[in-house]
């Protein structure tokens, strides 16, 4: 792999992902727990604005401005959760959350 | 040159999300996190995307950690040091998880050939005209795309309304 | 008007938007939601009457107007098998289209005039003291009932048909369930719903099928390639037969009626909506719109009739002996909505769409009545607790009187004209037959019987009511009255739009020469406006289909079919016509007499039970009980379904869990072993193995656990299974 291609991008954005997934999956913080859903959002935004510059379509750039503003909406609501959480059963660990038990 | 940028600029997101991921210390791993989202922006620029590098260093590391600060230092939860940090199951899932990881990363290798190499700048291969990337984005923001873009607008108020009720008292 | 026909649906949305979102907190008070509420389908209505006199005054040929308000799925290209012409492309393509043509037109009339009145009606009904906190949720929801019914009938496509059929269903289980606190009526709403859901698979792959034969959803590029098959072809069969499955859902046919006679349990005027103006003519209505298509399959059309007839003599059996009257009502409801099926099974379209209109009257008549008597007596349905209310409640008895004998068929009478139709066409209509007439002539005299029945056991002989009741009797407040007197007009001139041949004699003649809901509908019924309409499918598609070969020979074979059709009535027309209709027109009348004197002989007295019944105990007893048709369905699908996921949770108990159990203990007890034997050995692999399988096992067990985590795991773990597959097969 001489020149910078498409797929190095790809790479990236797969190790991104599998960081972020691996955070989700192991952190007890629900903090923790959202900034890792960051990173696995931003190992998207890498996939889409890689493959708008390769295809090339500026269509995946806007997409990524979509999902940034998705993101922050998601932050806003989930942190406001985590504070009502946090408010009501004085933690915020996610492992000690179970009223979905069935 | 630019590959030997992209390494090192990777190099940067990788390492900080890992420390991010692994670091017990909610504002380290805040801080980790900034570091990882300014090297996507700077991945953004060399990939010519001014505009969308901008919104990402404005919005993440500009807004998004803010909140995220806020949110750490009003749950303060005192100790660090003597809870848990990790969930139960964190063994086999990062075992899985780099499995996957690495299967993907296989399959994206075995498939390079097929992928398309890099072009000329694409906002001239898109329009004709010679502008900027950022004025070609609002152009197509405002005309092609302006009602997702009004939709956009419309979750965020109505993300601004949640967050607000939900984090009133009693709730 | 014409051109803002779109805004028809809109209007109810409106309503939905200001009552839903502002009117328990800002606006407070029940007067103005409910004037909201029914204004907004007044200016419905005033709109679609507007249009509806804009159009015809246009030349039948320009009678359809469509608009393309955006598009709403583009889905690219598909592969499409077409005709045995081999492998063509078409493009999924739906716009969020509109169309307003003759049967819409009076589809819109119906919907909201009648909605519009039972709206009315609503203010009074559901007024309580205390006031019930969800009067405004109510308003909200029956607009948005009204408001999918009319996308559902002014849509310009099957999909548009489809947001509308799965709207009808949504809202039906929203009012249905409206006093969700109530087991029963919670249990109804879900029966509603379920039970509609089975029906919407069927519509659901006959709109796949359509699609994957004439490449569109269109109904101008439908009917233009339905053009291109012969009668009977298979393709046809299967989509008219999927169609068929869905109409049976939402029309409440055998077998899936059981869910119309528990929608009783919402508020009443919800039964007047759903079973007149909105939900269950939806079926009729598909069955109409798509009568290209059953036309082309007699097979179904014969099972359309044969359940039309069926359903009909069945439900009308059932309404006989039931006590409750808004069951008996409902039932009836489940008869009527028989016939019309029945009149489009054999092929009399429009007659089904007069019956549908006429039935929509005087059903939303008896169903406000009925429930204006509710009102007055507390809530009371037993008929034999009632009984001597036409001194206390005048204008709900005139109205009821004449509903009933409406319904009846007394001569002169809106369901005399639109009953007397179907019975002529079950005879001799395209794919009539003697047997259909007579079962249909026989349902008559039933509906005579139990109907009689209802109005004197309520109304007339000996009160039954206890003393606290009676001492409350009232008359209802006018809002609930006008709305009564209306309709009760409705549904004496309602039946004048139709004059069977036979009657057109005199002044009749000259108004039948004015107006005719045959003739009115005879450009989409006939289906020769679809054959005219060019395909507004993909260019491509329509050019590859005009190629084929074969097409040539169903366009010619399509001509010939109709003129037959022609032909026929040509010559059942004029003098033996004239002749057989006015004994089937006596006959039939005859027979609703006779079971009106039945009727009469029996509980005239009013105080006598269901003595005379007695006598034959067992078929009295399987009416009673309904045929036993819920108690069937609990026992085959119900329970074995309840059997299924008791066993799969058993299962999950005893073997799964048991099985990683065991594993976690094995695991250990040999990792323990492991270690005292070569500690020092494998120690750390050993104790990794174990672990790994150890909190493996454990979040296996913790499959239900609740923690959100472990369901993010098991996710992953999917995506790890999918992921490795792709690798390594």
């Amino acid at each position: 792999m001489d020149a910078l291609g498409l797929n190095h991008y790809l790479l990236l954005s797969a190790l991104l992902f599998g960081i972020g997934v691996i955070g989700v999956l192991i952190r007890r913080n629900a903090i923790m727990v959202l900034m890792c859903l960051e990173l696995i959002f931003n190992a998207a935004n890498i996939n889409l604005v890689a493959v708008s510059r390769f295809r090339p379509d500026l269509a995946g750039q806007i997409f990524t401005i979509f999902t940034i503003t998705v993101a922050a909406a998601e932050v806003v609501i989930g942190l406001g959760l985590v504070i009502a959480m946090f408010r009501n059963a004085l933690t915020v660990n996610v492992d000690e959350i179970h009223l979905l038990k069935g | 040159m630019e590959l030997i940028a992209f390494y090192i600029i990777s190099a940067v997101v990788v390492l900080g999300a890992i420390l991010m991921v692994s670091s017990r210390n909610m504002v380290h791993a805040v801080v980790y996190m900034v570091v990882s989202f300014i090297a996507v922006g700077a991945l953004f620029i060399l990939l010519q995307a001014e505009f969308v590098a901008a919104v990402q260093i404005l919005v993440y590391a500009g807004g998004i950690v803010v909140l995220f600060l806020f949110v750490v230092m009003l749950v303060n939860l005192g100790d660090v040091h003597r809870v848990e940090y990790l969930h139960k199951q964190w063994l086999p899932a990062s075992v899985m998880m780099l499995v996957l990881t690495a299967e993907i990363g296989f399959l994206l290798w075995g498939d390079a050939a097929a992928l398309p190499a890099a072009p000329e700048r694409t906002d001239a291969v898109l329009r004709a005209v010679d502008h900027g990337n950022t004025e070609t984005i609002g152009q197509m923001l405002y005309t092609d795309y302006l009602l997702p873009f009004e939709i956009a607008s419309l979750l965020l108020l109505v993300a601004m309304i949640g967050g607000i009720y939900l984090a009133k008292k009693r709730v | 008007m014409l051109e803002y026909f779109w805004l028809i649906p809109l209007i109810p949305l409106v309503g939905v938007t200001i009552n839903g979102l502002f009117a328990s907190r800002f606006i407070r008070n029940e007067n103005v939601t409910g004037i909201i509420a029914s204004g907004c389908m007044l200016l419905a209505f005033l709109i679609g009457a507007g249009a509806f006199v804009q159009l015809a005054g246009l030349p039948v040929a320009e009678r359809n107007v469509q608009i393309e308000l955006y598009d709403w799925l583009d889905a690219g290209v598909a592969h499409m098998h077409d005709n045995e012409a081999g492998v063509t492309t078409a493009r999924f393509r739906v716009s969020f289209g509109f169309q307003f043509d003759e049967l819409s037109a009076l589809m819109v009339l119906v919907v909201t005039g009648v909605g519009f009145l039972i709206h009315v009606y609503a203010i009074g009904y559901m007024k309580h003291d205390p006031p019930d906190p969800g009067y405004y949720r109510f308003f909200t929801y029956m607009n948005l009932f009204a408001a999918f019914m009319l996308i559902l009938v002014l849509g310009s496509s099957y999909a548009m048909m489809f947001i509308g059929w799965e709207g009808v269903g949504l809202c039906s289980y929203l009012l249905i369930g409206y006093y969700y606190q109530k087991k029963s009526a919670g249990d109804a709403a879900k029966k509603a719903f379920v039970v509609n859901r089975i029906g919407d698979a069927g519509f659901l792959l006959g709109l796949f099928a359509i699609f994957f034969t004439f490449g569109t959803l269109d109904y101008d590029g439908v009917f233009a390639g339905a053009a291109h098959y012969s009668a009977g072809a298979g393709v046809l069969t299967f989509i008219t037969m999927m169609l068929l499955v869905g109409a049976v859902g939402k029309s409440a046919q055998i077998p899936l009626f059981v869910w119309l006679p528990d929608a009783m349990e919402g508020p009443t005027p919800v039964s007047a909506l759903i079973h007149a103006a909105t939900m269950v003519t939806a079926g009729v209505y598909m069955i109409v719109r798509s009568n290209v298509l059953f036309s082309l399959a007699p097979t179904t059309m014969m099972v359309v009739a044969a359940i039309g007839a069926l359903t009909a003599l069945f439900a009308a059996s059932i309404a006989m002996v039931q006590n409750d009257i808004k069951r008996v009502l409902a039932y009836s409801t489940v008869s009527q909505l028989g016939y019309m099926i029945l009149a489009c099974g054999v092929g009399a379209y429009a007659v089904g769409i007069f019956h549908l209109m006429t039935h929509a009257f005087f059903k939303a008549l008896l169903f406000m009545a009925a429930g204006s008597v509710m009102h007055a007596l507390h809530g009371e349905l037993d008929m034999w607790k009632m009984g001597n209310l036409r001194k206390t409640m005048p204008i709900t008895h005139k109205t009821f009187l004449v509903g009933t004998l409406a319904i009846v068929g007394v001569p002169g009478l809106a369901g005399f004209f639109s009953k007397d139709e179907i019975l002529w066409n079950a005879w001799a209509g395209t794919h009539g037959s003697a047997w259909l007439w007579a079962v249909g002539t026989l349902v008559a005299g039933m509906t005579a019987f139990y109907m009689t029945r209802m109005l004197l056991l309520t109304f007339y002989g000996n009160s039954r009511m206890d003393e606290h009741t009676e001492q409350h009797v009232h008359e209802s407040p006018p809002v609930m009255t006008y709305p009564l007197i209306v309709l009760a007009i409705l549904s004496v001139i309602g039946g004048y739009v139709g004059i069977p041949a036979n009657l057109q004699l005199g002044p009749l003649a000259a108004l039948h020469e004015r107006i005719d809901i045959t003739r009115w509908l005879e450009p989409v019924t006939s289906g020769t406006r679809a054959q005219e309409a060019p395909g507004t499918g993909d260019e491509e598609h329509t050019a590859a289909v005009a190629a084929a070969p074969l097409q040539i020979v169903g366009a010619i074979g399509e001509p010939v079919t109709v003129v037959l059709q022609e032909e026929r009535s040509e010559q059942a027309g004029h003098q033996d016509h004239t002749a057989m209709e006015w004994t089937l027109m006596l006959i039939s009348t005859a027979v609703a007499l006779a079971g009106i004197g039945l009727a009469y002989r029996v509980y005239a007295g009013g105080g006598v039970a269901d003595e005379p019944f007695k006598r034959f105990a067992a078929p009295y007893r399987v009416l009673w009980n309904k045929y036993w048709v819920d108690e069937a369905y609990d026992a085959v699908f119900v329970n074995r379904i309840k059997d299924l996921g008791r066993g799969l949770w058993v299962l999950d108990d005893a073997l799964v869990d048991g099985t990683v159990n065991g594993i976690a203990n094995a695991t250990l007890q040999a990792a323990n072993a492991s270690v005292e034997f070569d500690t020092r050995v494998i120690d750390g692999s050993v104790d990794g193995g174990a672990g790994v399988f150890w909190s493996g096992s454990r979040v296996l067990r913790a499959l239900q656990s609740g923690y959100v985590q472990n369901y993010a795991l098991i996710i992953s773990v999917g995506v790890f299974v999918l992921v490795s597959a792709y690798l390594f097969f």
